[in-house]
């Protein structure tokens, strides 16, 4: 199948470089300690933290640092055939591990010991890249609730069709069995914490995928970072400063 | 950039889906005008002295490809709502599109109006997908319009006449493809274009006056919506139509459904499908089954006869007849097994454009200049096409290409359009392309992009080569070549060294033991520097000559010693030795006339070749599927099933011989022991088990298992194709795979996608058999023009027995062809019997019979009962 036009276009009018429209929003649960919707195109995210508190199953307790724990789910509206999946399969496990695994890095743990952050994130409707979306929707919920972090981790995928390698998958593109590499990055270190691909692609192919990944992960850490600051400068307004 | 969202229903198994996509619309599309100065030019095609700028419809494109492929037709926008239209529809047109529009010789523009901000349209309520398309269209045309300003006339091309009148009511000029052509006043021009069928019947004039035929009218096609729906429930059968090469009356269906193939009887049954369609085929009533007629080889309602052909070389060219007739012959309640059937509805066509020539016919006096002419096409599966011409006196006399464009049910031919001239008629260049181009085969020269990955010319090693570590330096080894005479591209390099502890160092880096195992292979670039560049026959010569003591010579006896060894082996697991009726013409180096046909010798060097060739080929199988087990180019050979081999099995058992066809080598085995009274009747039968088996392909070795990579003929388990670069693709593409699994080069970005590496594959499966055909149809063409000054007394046997004659073999000239035994006039057809269990064809008072393997004497000569379709003659004397 052909994904890319010979004109340069992809099957929904995008440029190989070009990402999804990106849509933040701050504050969409109120009863969480911060809350998040983070939308990549179609692809639609809500991600609530909760936390610093009291770990509730003490033997989970750790001394020095937060327990930090996440729990991936997709709505049953999510995807367009109204299916109900169990909870915890393989797939939401994975998923929630990765995306705790993640967020660890970046949360200042060791400044909250014997406590616990629980990061909420369920997927509203799904069109490819849910776990970049996640993991965004999830910084903004954390930064949200105010939790210490070293930095935002940013994440966002990209793909290798028709020898182009293409940025920020949609469904189709997604299901089309090739490579597809999400990478999440510090963006202030540039460090990464995220890669993780399920293909074989050669090396330097690798490289430019990834290369567009991380270039992708950038923007959105832009973008990220301009809500926050409306954000705070509404707080600011609101508090009468 | 705006985004919009595109609502999309879609019907996925039956059950319904809502699909929601996203839509990006676009402000970075550009006009692809180089006079426009608002948008981007660097990818502009359009001339910025166009005055005329043409936006064509889908159906334009669909119909009238051949049109648009003429250099005449320039200055094209296409719309990607009609590329994608046509992707649809017809990805043969629109691949060809495609290329035009990537063809930097043409200005063929492609303007993605889906994606652009102003001339994206959102279907209306109630609007059909036609409609709204349309739409899109006449608003592109206007965008154009608007966009190129008065200087540069945009002109929109539909034949759709609602489309036409709504394009002129919003202020677009538009004209349909026939008085756009007339305005460009090249009346060549006018014979590439379509004719919509409500022309067709003004053509009563050449159609065939027999009264008879004139009634013939074809039953209509069912609706698809019909033959979904007989095909579930089962009353109708899909299947491909193929029909019968030697009489295109006939035509067989292979259903799954059934399990059987179909026979279909005579046009009216075939309902105007061609070979190669994919149709729905009815049953017939049982009572209405034919019996016999598909045993004889040409059909009495017939005006054509059946030619003289090559051997086919395996089961995937040669209907499969394989009659089974319950009850002898002559038994009034004899009940044919096999199910007949007319087809009912054509569910994918196979329409490609014949190569052919005009029937003769004198010159219409003063028709405007338009005349109606049938066109019969070189392959005689193909019926006549009605085309219109305005040079009929220019082609009369020429190979011409024509297009199928319709055909009718009230038209007895269908209906199609002049492509291009090829040549005179006879010449033998001209017949020689006809062959290329009926094959499919690409025979432009190289292009220049192509070119340019070589060295420059003259080349010759350079020092750099010589100094490169990975490029091994064996000139002071004493090579040689061993191929054809008058060889080319002398691919077969071989060297055979004594080693100090007795062993043997062979040619493709093989060390030996003198028994012949192989102890260790090493792969590597080299240099080398050939002693000799020998032909079999001086290799053969050399090796015979008994006081020959040179190294050369040694190393050459040495080898074919090994080789010898190597042969016996393979043979012990069961390689099968079949054989194949390669011809050789000796061509007179003036005229390139034929001067004498032969067939093609071997000899034990071409086997020691081989036998080192099959080595090498085999170890380097092995060797890229151990570093690239799921990417690698193997060949293989499926085991034939026992259905296949059942012709082989009911000749041989009318001659009193016992074929053991369980394995390979129980096969070999019995073929070693057919030994008959004359020294070919050996030969013969491994013809016949040639033709059984399907032919080798190629393949992806992630796309198999492993049990099936396995190659039946050669009896190994692995196979490729690596030693003659030079000459088939296969074995560059092998090179590349060793060459990265030696760590020489980087494995190309290719094998890494296996769907790519599969169609690299099928491709090749594709040509190769094309270039089969060709080489077999060029041996048919030299073989005529041989025999037309020749006629020919000699001896055939039988190969295979049909009610009113058979078709015997030429051993000496690799040609197979049919006899008659009644005459074609009379239809004395009950004066012959046909016994199926002997295989033996009878005079009904039983004074002269004739059995399969039989020798008979014939008559070669050369006649032309067709104009311009001569043919072969097999007489029994």
């Amino acid at each position: 199948m052909e994904f890319v036009s010979p004109e340069g276009l992809r099957l929904d009018g995008r440029r190989p470089m070009e990402m999804r429209q990106i849509r933040a929003e701050i504050g969409a649960v109120s009863r969480a300690d911060g809350s998040a919707v983070f939308e990549m195109g179609n692809t639609k995210v809500i991600a609530a933290v909760y936390g610093p508190r009291e770990v509730q199953n003490r033997s989970q307790q750790i001394n020095d640092q937060a327990l930090v724990r996440c729990e991936y789910s997709m709505a049953n509206f999510s995807t367009g055939d109204r299916m109900r999946k169990p909870k915890g399969d393989r797939r939401s496990t994975e998923i929630s591990l990765v995306i705790r695994q993640t967020m660890e890095a970046c949360i200042l743990t060791h400044l909250m010991p014997r406590s616990q952050i629980d990061i909420f994130v369920q997927v509203l409707q799904a069109d490819g890249g849910t776990r970049s979306a996640c993991i965004n929707a999830a910084t903004l919920a954390l930064a949200d609730a105010g939790i210490p972090m070293c930095d935002l981790v940013t994440s966002c995928s990209a793909g290798y069709l028709n020898s182009t390698a293409l940025l920020d998958l949609n469904y189709v593109e997604d299901s089309a069995g090739g490579p597809d590499v999400t990478v999440g990055i510090l963006p202030k270190s540039e460090k990464v914490t995220l890669l993780q691909m399920d293909a074989k692609l050669p090396m330097d192919t690798f490289e430019n995928v990834m290369q567009l990944a991380i270039e992708g992960c950038k923007a959105v850490a832009t973008y990220i970072r301009e809500v926050l600051l409306e954000n705070t400068k509404q707080l600011e307004y609101r508090r009468g400063v | 950039m705006l985004q919009s969202k595109s609502f999309v229903r879609k019907t996925k198994q039956g059950k319904v889906v809502k699909v929601v996509r996203e839509h990006y619309l676009r402000d970075d599309i550009y006009c692809g005008a180089s006079s426009c100065k608002v948008c981007d030019s660097s990818g502009a095609r359009l001339t910025s002295s166009a005055s005329t700028i043409l936006i064509v419809d889908t159906n334009v494109v669909l119909n009238q490809i051949d049109l648009l492929e003429n250099q005449a037709i320039d200055e094209v926008v296409i719309l990607s709502v009609v590329l994608e239209e046509v992707k649809n529809k017809n990805l043969a047109v629109y691949n060809r599109l495609r290329a035009l529009c990537s063809n930097s010789m043409r200005k063929f523009f492609v303007f993605s109006n889906e994606y652009h901000r102003e001339t994206y349209v959102k279907a209306m309520v109630g609007e059909s997908p036609n409609d709204r398309n349309d739409r899109a269209i006449r608003v592109a045309a206007q965008w154009y319009q608007n966009h190129l300003g008065n200087a540069t006339r945009v002109l929109l091309i539909t034949n759709d006449r609602e489309n036409k009148r709504k394009a002129t009511e919003e202020g677009i000029s538009a004209e349909t493809v026939e008085s756009y052509v007339k305005s460009l006043g090249q009346p060549g021009l006018l014979d590439l274009l379509v004719q919509p069928p409500s022309q067709d019947l003004g053509m009563e004039e050449v159609e065939d006056l027999r009264p008879s035929k004139r009634k013939i009218i074809y039953t209509e096609h069912k609706p698809m919506s019909e033959i979904t729906a007989g095909l579930h429930r089962g009353i109708y059968h899909q299947g491909k139509l193929r029909v019968n090469r030697y009489n295109p009356f006939e035509a067989y269906v292979g259903s799954e459904s059934i399990g059987d193939e179909i026979i279909i009887y005579g046009r009216p049954n075939m309902n105007r499908a061609f070979d190669g369609d994919i149709v729905a085929v009815e049953l017939l009533p049982q009572d209405q089954w034919h019996e016999e007629k598909s045993l004889s080889i040409v059909d009495e309602e017939d005006d054509e006869e059946e030619n003289v052909h090559l051997v086919p070389n395996s089961a995937d060219d040669a209907p499969r007849v394989t009659n089974q007739m319950q009850g002898s012959v002559g038994d009034a309640n004899a009940v044919l097994s096999r199910p007949s059937g007319r087809v009912v509805g054509v569910i994918k066509r196979n329409w490609h454009s014949y190569c052919g020539s005009l029937e003769p016919m004198p010159m219409p006096a003063g028709s405007g200049g338009v005349a109606h002419a049938l066109f019969v096409s070189k392959d005689r599966r193909i019926p006549k096409i009605r085309i219109q011409t305005r040079q009929l006196g220019n082609l009369l006399d020429k190979r011409i290409v024509v297009a199928v464009d319709s055909w009718d049910c009230l038209s007895r031919y269908p209906s199609g359009h002049y492509v291009r001239t090829i040549g005179e008629i006879g010449d033998r260049d001209t017949e020689s392309e006809v062959v290329l181009i009926e094959n499919d085969i690409d025979n432009r020269p190289f292009a220049s992009q192509i070119l340019a990955c070589l060295p420059p010319l003259p080349w010759s090693v350079s020092s750099e080569d010589l100094a490169n570590p990975i490029r091994q330096d064996l000139r002071h080894v004493r090579v040689f070549s061993v191929d054809p005479p008058g060889c080319k591209d002398i691919d077969d390099a071989l060297h055979c060294t004594a080693l100090p502890d007795g062993n043997f160092e062979v040619g493709v880096r093989i060390e030996m033991t003198p028994e012949a195992e192989i102890i260790s292979t090493r792969y590597t670039k080299s240099v080398i520097k050939s002693c000799a560049a020998l032909s079999y026959v001086e290799a053969q010569a050399r090796m015979d000559d008994s006081r020959l003591m040179d190294p050369l010579t040694a190393d050459l006896r040495n080898m074919n010693a090994l080789a010898k060894v190597m042969r016996q082996r393979r043979i012990d697991r069961g390689a099968l030795t079949l054989a194949s009726a390669e011809v050789k013409f000796q061509i007179d180096t003036e005229t390139h006339d034929p001067l004498d046909i032969g067939m093609y010798q071997i000899r034990e060097a071409n086997q020691m070749v081989e036998e080192f060739m099959l080595a090498a080929n085999v170890s380097v199988a092995a060797k890229i599927l151990e570093h690239f087990p799921l990417c690698s180019l193997l060949r293989r050979h499926p085991s034939p099933t026992r259905e296949m081999l059942e012709p082989l099995l009911r000749t041989a058992a009318a001659v009193g011989l016992n074929l053991d066809v369980s394995t390979s080598k129980a096969l070999a085995n019995s073929l070693d022991r057919a030994v008959g009274d004359d020294p070919y009747f050996n030969k013969l039968i491994r013809i016949l088990a040639t033709r059984c088996m399907t032919q080798a392909v190629y393949f992806c070795s992630g796309d198999l298992t492993p049990p099936e990579f396995c190659h039946y003929g050669l009896a190994t388990p692995l196979y490729t194709h690596f030693t003659s670069p030079i000459r088939r693709y296969a074995d560059v593409v092998v090179h590349r795979l060793l060459a990265a699994s030696l760590g020489i080069y980087k494995l190309p970005g290719i094998f890494q996608d296996r769907p790519q590496l599969t169609s690299i594959s099928d491709n090749l499966n594709y040509r190769h058999r094309n270039a089969q055909m060709a080489s077999r149809s060029s041996v048919e063409l030299h073989t005529l023009i041989y025999f037309r000054k020749r006629p020919t007394d000699t001896q055939a046997r039988i190969v295979k027995i049909r009610s009113n004659g058979f078709i015997v073999f030429v051993p000496k000239f690799g040609i197979e062809g049919p006899v008659y035994l009644t005459g074609r006039g009379d239809k004395g057809s009950g004066e012959w019997l046909v016994d199926e269990q002997q295989q033996k064809v009878k005079k009904i008072d039983g004074s002269i019979s004739y059995g399969v393997l039989q020798t008979v004497r014939i008559h070669m000569e050369v006649v032309e009962p067709q104009p311009n379709r001569p043919k072969l003659q097999l007489t029994l004397i």
